[in-house]
């Protein structure tokens, strides 16, 4: 437990750094920062509204400290401010809508990219030298040096524009229904899949690797235990570990990622939220997605230190 | 390695030399959108310039770019990692926690409020890619730095009444200059990558000819709709090739680096020659990965 309440405190240590991070940004950009920030509203709003809006992103004439009090106190309120692109939507609800799509288009993404990345991993190290071992990793490594959008570009261009097998836009048709929404996010989704898979393959495999050469193995191999059971139980099980880790990390990564490749399928997510706001500079959506996408991450941590907690003994005795 | 190196002198040579022998990129020379032909051998864009050109002088903009923040980014990450490996303690705690966050941070909403509040340029862009990646680099020089730290000759040095900076820049940095070299390709990598996202996201220049604004025109000239392949096909193909060479390169190193992957392949390639099946009762070198 120990372990779990060092790490909650880091991601609250970091969770305040972006929401600071998130305040000194704009009033290190040369000029009037609140100029340039309200000056999108005139005409949309009356004088007071303006004056009210400035209060809650801190710009008062009052000392730096007491802005930043202002500002924290807004943004622990979950005041985040009105949108400008979508005026007069408040910032929260424009977020609101995207958010679930992308939980929906990047949560399955990753979690079947991890597992068929992860079973990859598995097969090609304990097959060292297999066709597995000998083809995916080089395919893998050629095709993370594309980058990420483009492989979407090309596929939609490929699938959706060239043999209209998938929609080409949008997350669902004129009908609602699941069948749409399905074939809706198969491109985008399998663009993901094809872009993460292979990091996690390949650190899969190495730290595989690096388990098989443990004397255990040789001893449950010496047992006669079933290979498969080896491989599972055994070199698998442990190698998991360090790797879940590095799921964590990765995450960051792969979700810039996948706003990318949202903005590509113009797929109604934060990412197409994001396109948006810097094509109309609409500040205060910029600033609230920022700050949520960063807590998503945070919060998507947490669980996955969790989970690793519950997978790893040493964690929960503080021995680490 | 030698692959990796010749894709990386050609991109090299086209970036330095290619420019002079292409027209202008900006300029509008025949019927916007037309397929490749002799005259224009990999078609036009939406605006009617030549395909070839805007990605030839695309690769010196956006190389120099790349370049650019690599060396930048394994200065900050050299000069944090070892200053934190090396002092140790609350020194140590705090800047490892600041490359934590950083390195949690999610890049591209970063990149994006940072790039969306300063002036548009280049230098915003190498300034962004730089803020968000030098933690990478930083993470992997301290960790180094750390295993080299309790080496004899850094105790050595340290008794003979050396000074902490001399024994970083003199002892300790020589010791990782793999590292150095595998970490600055890697930043390359990452920063080609970011910048060319960044641009196609419009928040580079988009008046300037790199290989990010040219994809950013591509899609705001609707080329996916219109069939117009040609016009980000071949910039694509290009990052592409780039990164595979650089991250070959990089493999290459870490090879030099580690003369235990290459045992294990002399090893590997003895036993098939002989003919002789590798199984569980010879386990030697497995455990090297």
């Amino acid at each position: 437990m120990k372990y779990l309440a060092r790490r909650l405190a880091f991601y609250l240590v970091a969770a305040w750094a972006s929401i600071t991070l998130a305040f000194i940004i704009p009033r290190l950009m040369p000029g009037d920062p609140a100029q340039a920030l309200f000056a999108r509203f005139h005409g949309k709003l009356k004088p007071e509204a303006i004056e009210s809006l400035k209060e809650a992103f801190g710009f008062t004439h009052e000392s730096l400290w007491s802005q930043y009090g202002s500002y924290l106190r807004h943004v622990l309120t979950g005041d985040l401010g009105v949108s400008v692109s979508y005026f007069p939507a408040k910032v929260g609800d424009v977020i609101a809508t995207g958010l679930v799509w992308t939980l929906f288009l990047t949560g399955f993404a990753v979690v079947i990219s991890y597992a068929l990345g992860t079973f990859l991993g598995i097969v090609s190290a304990w097959r060292r030298r297999g066709w597995i071992d000998r083809t995916l990793p080089p395919l893998f490594v050629f095709l993370g040096a594309f980058p990420f959008f483009w492989l979407a570009m090309l596929l939609l261009f490929v699938f959706g524009y060239t043999l209209g097998w998938t929609p080409v836009r949008h997350a669902y048709g004129d009908d609602f229904t699941v069948w749409s929404v399905l074939t809706h996010a198969a491109l985008p989704a399998i663009t993901i899949v094809i872009a993460t898979a292979g990091s996690w393959m390949l650190d899969m495999r190495n730290t595989m690797i690096g388990v098989l050469g443990e004397d255990y193995i040789t001893l449950a191999h010496a047992k006669g235990l079933h290979p498969r059971r080896v491989m599972l139980r055994y070199a698998a099980r442990n190698a998991l570990l360090p790797n879940i880790t590095g799921f964590g990390m990765a995450l960051g990564f792969v979700l810039s990622g996948s706003l990318l490749t949202e903005i590509v399928f113009s797929y109604p997510g934060q990412g197409y939220l994001l396109i948006q706001a810097v094509h109309s500079l609409d500040y205060p959506l910029i600033q609230g997605l920022f700050l949520t996408i960063t807590m998503a991450v945070l919060g998507a941590n947490l669980l996955v230190d969790c989970v690793y907690v519950w997978l790893d003994p040493r964690a929960r005795g503080g021995a680490k | 390695m030698k692959l990796g190196l010749g894709i990386l002198g050609a991109f090299a040579v086209i970036a330095i030399f290619g420019p002079l022998f292409v027209g202008d990129p900006t300029l509008q020379v025949a019927v916007p959108m037309s397929s490749p032909s002799w005259a224009h051998w990999l078609g036009t864009t939406g605006q009617g310039q030549d395909v070839l050109a805007q990605l030839v002088c695309g690769a010196r903009t956006s190389l120099v770019i790349g370049i650019f923040v690599g060396l930048s980014q394994i200065a900050v990450g050299a000069l944090v990692g070892t200053t934190a490996g090396y002092f140790g303690g609350w020194v140590d705690d705090v800047l490892t926690t600041i490359v934590n966050i950083f390195l949690i941070m999610p890049g591209l909403p970063l990149m994006v409020i940072i790039a969306a509040y300063l002036p548009t340029g280049s230098l915003t862009i190498a300034l962004v890619l730089v803020v968000t990646g030098w933690a990478w680099s930083a993470r992997v020089i301290r960790a180094q730095t750390l295993s080299l730290r309790d080496k004899d000759f850094v105790l050595a040095a340290t008794v003979s009444g050396e000074r902490g900076l001399r024994i970083i820049v003199a002892h300790i940095m020589p010791n990782m200059t793999s590292l150095l070299v595998s970490s600055f390709i890697g930043a390359t990598l990452y920063a080609i990558g970011a910048e060319v996202a960044l641009e196609f996201l419009g928040l580079g220049d988009v008046s300037k000819v790199t290989w990010g604004t040219n994809l950013f025109w591509a899609s705001n000239d609707s080329a996916l709709m219109t069939g117009a392949w040609w016009t980000f096909v071949p910039t694509g193909a290009c990052i592409a090739l780039v990164g595979f060479a650089l991250a070959m390169v990089n493999g290459a190193i870490d090879e030099l680096g580690n003369p235990r992957l290459r045992r294990e392949d002399a090893f590997l390639a003895e036993a098939a020659a002989r003919g002789v099946a590798l199984g569980v009762s010879t386990p030697v070198l497995r455990r090297e990965a």
